[in-house]
């Protein structure tokens, strides 16, 4: 059964066993306006809590996508070079930036669930 | 047979968008690439047959063609004629564009940068026979001394950002000749991007520093994140909400007692020139923007020049070459020994931006002190009276008076369902270039507005009355003419996502077509 | 004032809307302190006549170079500029614009930019170039960076046939940077070996062709061997006009080129405003810095161009950008896509045929001087001499005698004793035969 949690920078984790899929949330996406460009993490790379996995472009922003947990990254997602757009359609879905085999489940317990994340958002507007 | 493919023919049967069989509306005419030209034959210059010589080009040689097209010189004016016209330009009306000090550009200037004694010499001619140009070149220094009160100024920077590196590579040698390290920089979080771009190419980290409510730098806030790592604090005055740092004497002194230098970005420099001096308000370090406050011309994005003056505890680090007065007249000193033993090296090639010191001394003489100090007082006087005539129909985020420009944020604007950006594309159908949008970024939808001295009553209260009626209509919520604008230029809104998606950055020859297997 | 449109009347009435008694009022945040109320040590204003003397004065303690027979080069190249470029790069419409940030009113700027790029691109052998530098040693400088961030390295080892001032630029960005430069010797008479050099810290090579000291090289080797190391081979040009006649430096496989565009559209101007270029291949375009322009559509469906890419560059990236640079060469690189568009295919090809054969031509000439050896087989437009004499007093000397006879590398190494009896002489199509033959008699009147 699969758990989405939340980072304070707005990634979402989708948690499957001891693996993960990670991505920017429809709020972050919007935020950026038209995505144009993607930079994911090739399979094999290690991750750290917190630190830089990902770069994200739009037209009038640049942005780091950080990642939720440590880990070590069995995928990142290809057609994201092809078609960027698919972050703007399908944050939640299509739009997944990498997947990662997670070293420590404990740190899932400092993200924010699904009702602490809406209220972050609901705060910033 | 051509190798290119036919010119690209404007002429269709019926009309298109354009409503006209060749494409062309009136006097805007639709203007192919140079590539796109059928160029079998033509050439634009003549030159002579060469002499005979032996070839000494070696296994060199070029093979191949280079792919340029051929074109003849009536075309070519043409041409470059036609694209002329699609440029809006201060030459055609007000350029409102805050921290950008878009003023006139005097004609003078451009005649005495084109005399044959400062255009054709070459800046490894032996120092003899250029005692004049490095006389420019000093009398300039003089005149950006007397102004800033600094003892000091580094010539060679090509641009205020080239100035930026500049100033704080000096900042950086001045620690280290102390044997001190400081790896961060405190940057206002009003700063152009240029500020943070800078201090990380010189290897230091970057921190913002606040703004109070009253949109000027948190000295409090600031205080605290002094200690003896900061190297240095970047911040611009008149800052770029356009509001005088009122507190900037008690923060000079700060930064000094925390052992840090004060880096002032000279970009506003407009406000305050030949009334204020940046050395009485504790600056130790300043690049002035030649291309704004000095006239020289903006070019379509340069060439600029970034000269930076210095404190004396900073000279002493300038980049070379020092031009110094010498036994025989005007000497260029080129390497880091005797006086300019500690200069921290070159910036560039050769002695700076000649050209652009020619123009700006030209400015400098045909205003004199007089009328430079006349140049900030209207700059100053006609940014407020946009503010007061502006505030009730627009929304100031902060009380006047402001400096040389006025900025206002989108609160106006709110649930009108028009943005900043669509504001600024129904002024441009109006005829005016917009404001700066966006920046700074401490305040929400920002439109910053410079004028410069430059712009006559007249158009001052033509641009106010235009901004009344566009913020009444987008009140009275006629959002699908602010979406749609502009409709009278050359080219409508353009797909800029879809140029970082699949970017297209030159001209690319099309492949031949494919020869038929039958033939 | 004649700059100045307001008047006293139109002052007092805008007091009045603003609310304030004078101007002084508007300055209240000034400190007292800083409060000046006399006018600076500086003379007042003057009418264009009296500056116009002034300025004209100081142009006349300056000799033009084209006032005598001239052969300076060192990065900075004496051409014939048509008279069509200087016309229209002063068009309002283009010396009087800014940066093209509102597109859909400066398609004129955007246009000639793509152009230029397209043109850079085509001559350096290269896949896509941005729309300029402030000149070929910055250009050089950030050519480095880009290679650092894009291998994750941090060392370049750089020949020493790199112009002095370029390898000096390098090295203040290399200090402040902090990133490491191994920088050969220059040496004109032997053969540097560069690839020995290349591991696997190293982010580049940076090469000169023709060098500093004329000499024209295929780098097609090095390339391999820096690529097989992960390394980047950076090209640098000072002569733009040479890839009219030599093999341009996409096709020995440089993955990026710097260079110095003056001789095309820009005069000496005392070595500045110029023009930097740079280019590269399309996979390393996001890590290029300065402005790119690119090519879209409108709203229309009609083609137009956009300045893109802008996430690189400062005023988004802020500290992140791949470089600070926000204003550029702008009007200079107009100057260069008019002149290069004037030449076109079979005039920068003529050109440099030109320009190689008065070169050659000279080198006989002097080389025929008792004293004097030529010190490169093969060059293009620039040459160096072995003189038996420091060529610096061989310079002054000639001077007097009303001939700019070129460099003497001791101007620029005045360090190096070794080179001291070395000369930079430069040609181009503006020299005449007559002038050659004098520039020869007079050097044996001095030597």
């Amino acid at each position: 059964m699969s758990e989405t949690r939340y980072t304070k920078s707005h990634e979402w984790i989708r948690i499957d066993g001891d693996s993960a899929t990670v991505g920017i949330t429809a709020f972050a996406a919007d935020a950026l306006g038209d995505v144009v460009y993607v930079e994911v993490p090739a399979a094999g790379k290690a991750l750290a809590k917190g630190k830089e996995a990902a770069v994200v472009e739009s037209v009038k922003a640049a942005s780091e996508v950080y990642s939720p947990v440590t880990g070590t990254v069995t995928e990142g997602n290809q057609a994201l070079a092809d078609d960027p757009a698919l972050v703007n359609k399908d944050a939640t879905g299509e739009g997944w930036f990498f997947k990662l085999t997670l070293a420590d489940k404990s740190e899932l317990a400092d993200l924010l669930d699904q009702a602490a994340y809406d209220a972050l958002v609901a705060e910033s507007h | 047979m051509s190798g290119w493919s036919k010119a690209v023919s404007n002429f269709t049967a019926t009309p298109g968008v354009s409503g006209t069989y060749s494409g062309h509306r009136g006097l805007q005419i639709e203007e192919p690439l140079l590539f796109e030209r059928d160029s079998e034959g033509r050439c634009g210059v003549d030159l002579p047959e060469p002499p005979r010589a032996k070839n000494r080009l070696g296994a060199h040689a070029r093979t191949g063609r280079i792919g340029l097209p051929g074109i003849s010189e009536p075309e070519i004016v043409r041409h470059f004629t036609r694209l002329s016209q699609k440029n809006y330009a201060i030459d055609t009306g007000l350029y409102p564009l805050g921290s950008c000090t878009m003023k006139h550009n005097p004609r003078l200037n451009e005649k005495m940068a084109r005399l044959a004694g400062f255009a054709d010499i070459h800046p490894l001619q032996p120092v003899s026979t250029v005692q004049g140009a490095l006389a420019v070149i000093d009398q300039l220094a003089h005149w950006l001394k007397v102004l800033t009160g600094m003892p000091a100024v580094a010539m060679s920077p090509a641009a205020g950002a080239h100035g930026e590196l500049c100033g704080m590579m000096a900042i950086r040698a001045a620690h280290d000749a102390k044997g001190e390290t400081r790896n961060k920089v405190l940057v206002a979080e009003s700063a152009h991007g240029t500020n943070p771009a800078t201090a990380a190419a010189c290897g230091f980290t970057v921190e913002a520093v606040p703004a109070n409510a009253r949109g000027r730098v948190d000295l409090a806030a600031m205080k605290a994140q002094l200690g003896p790592d900061v190297a240095a604090v970047m911040l611009t005055n008149p800052n770029t909400c356009g509001l005088f740092e009122t507190e900037i004497r008690e923060i000079a002194d700060a930064v000094h007692a925390a052992g840090a230098y004060f880096y002032c970005d000279g970009a506003n420099f407009n406000a305050i020139v030949g009334r204020v001096r940046p050395a009485d308000l504790g600056v130790d370090v300043m690049h002035i923007n030649l291309h704004k406050t000095f006239s020289t011309p903006h070019g379509g994005g340069g060439p600029g020049a970034g000269p930076v003056v210095m404190a004396a505890a900073l000279a002493p680090f300038a980049p070379l070459p020092w031009v110094v007065h010498g036994k025989n007249g005007f000497e260029v000193l080129e390497k880091a020994e005797g006086e300019a033993a500690q200069a921290f090296g070159r910036l560039k090639g050769f002695h700076g931006q000649m050209g652009m010191f020619v123009r700006a001394l030209a400015y400098m003489m045909s205003h004199g002190a007089d009328g430079l100090r006349q140049v900030a007082s209207d700059a100053v006087l006609n940014a407020n009276y946009i503010l007061a005539s502006l505030k009730d129909d627009m929304s100031a985020p902060f009380e006047g008076p402001c400096m040389h420009e006025a900025l206002f944020d989108d609160r106006f604007l709110k649930d009108t369902g028009v943005t900043t950006l669509d504001m600024a594309k129904a002024l441009i159908d109006e005829g005016f270039h917009p404001m700066t949008m966006y920046f700074p970024l401490v305040v929400h939808g920002a439109l910053l507005i410079e004028p410069t001295e430059t712009e006559s009553k007249a158009t001052l209260d033509r641009f106010i009355g235009v901004l009344k009626a566009l913020a009444a209509e987008a009140k009275g919520g006629k959002v699908e003419k602010f979406r749609a604008a502009p409709m009278l230029t050359p080219r409508r809104r353009l797909d800029e996502t879809g140029a970082a998606r699949q970017p297209i950055l030159r001209w690319t020859p099309p492949k031949e077509p494919a020869r038929d297997a039958a033939e | 004032m004649r700059y100045l449109p307001l008047t006293a009347v139109e002052r007092r009435d805008m007091l009045a809307v603003i609310g304030v008694p004078s101007v002084d009022a508007l300055f209240v945040d000034v400190p007292k302190a800083a409060w000046r109320d006399q006018p600076f040590d500086l003379p007042p204003h003057q009418g264009e006549l009296q500056v116009e003397r002034a300025l004209a004065r100081l142009a006349s303690q300056n000799v033009p170079a084209g006032s005598v027979p001239s052969f300076l080069g060192a990065g900075v190249y004496r051409h014939h500029v048509p008279a069509t470029v200087d016309h229209i790069i002063q068009r309002g419409e283009f010396m009087t614009s800014y940066t093209p940030y509102q597109p859909e009113v400066t398609q004129g700027t955007l246009q000639y930019l793509f152009e230029f790029q397209t043109q850079v691109a085509m001559i350096t052998g290269m896949d896509v170039a941005n729309a300029s530098m402030y000149d070929g040693a910055s250009a050089t400088a950030e050519a480095v960076m880009m290679a650092n961030r894009v291998t994750r390295r941090a060392k370049a080892i750089v020949s020493g046939g790199l112009h002095p001032h370029y390898r000096e630029t390098t090295a203040t960005h290399a200090r402040f940077a902090g990133f490491a430069v191994e920088q050969f010797a220059p040496n004109p008479s032997a053969d540097e070996d560069l690839a020995a050099s290349i591991d696997d810290k190293t982010s580049c090579v940076v090469v000169q062709n023709p060098d500093f000291f004329g000499t024209i090289r295929d780098y097609s080797a090095l390339a391999e061997a820096a690529h097989a190391k992960g390394a980047l081979l950076v090209v640098v040009v000072t002569e733009i006009v040479s890839l009219g006649a030599i093999m341009p430096p996409g096709q020995m496989g440089a993955d990026i080129v710097a260079a110095e565009g003056q001789s095309i559209g820009n005069p000496l101007t005392f070595g500045g405003p110029h023009v930097g270029l740079f280019a590269t291949r399309d996979k390393y375009v996001r890590q290029m810095p300065g402005r790119l322009v690119g090519q879209t559509v409108d709203a229309d469906g009609r083609r137009g161009w956009v300045l893109t890419l802008s996430t690189r560059e400062q005023h988004i990236r802020r500290e992140k950008a791949t470089s600070n640079i926000c204003t550029n060469a702008g009007l200079c690189a107009l100057a260069f896509t008019i002149h290069m568009a004037l030449l076109g295919e079979t005039g920068l090809v003529g050109l440099a045929q030109l320009n190689h054969a008065h070169a050659s031509l000279l080198a006989d000439k002097l080389g025929a001087v008792p004293g004097v050896a030529l010190v490169n087989d093969g060059f293009f437009n620039e040459f160096t001499l072995a003189l038996p004499k420091p060529a610096a007093g061989v310079v002054e000397a000639l001077v007097a005698k009303g001939v700019l006879a070129g460099v003497p590398v001791s101007r620029l190494y005045p360090e190096r004793p070794e080179l001291a009896h070395l000369l930079l002489v430069a040609t181009t199509e503006t020299n005449s035969e007559a002038d050659m033959d004098e520039f020869a008699a007079k050097l044996q009147e001095v030597l």
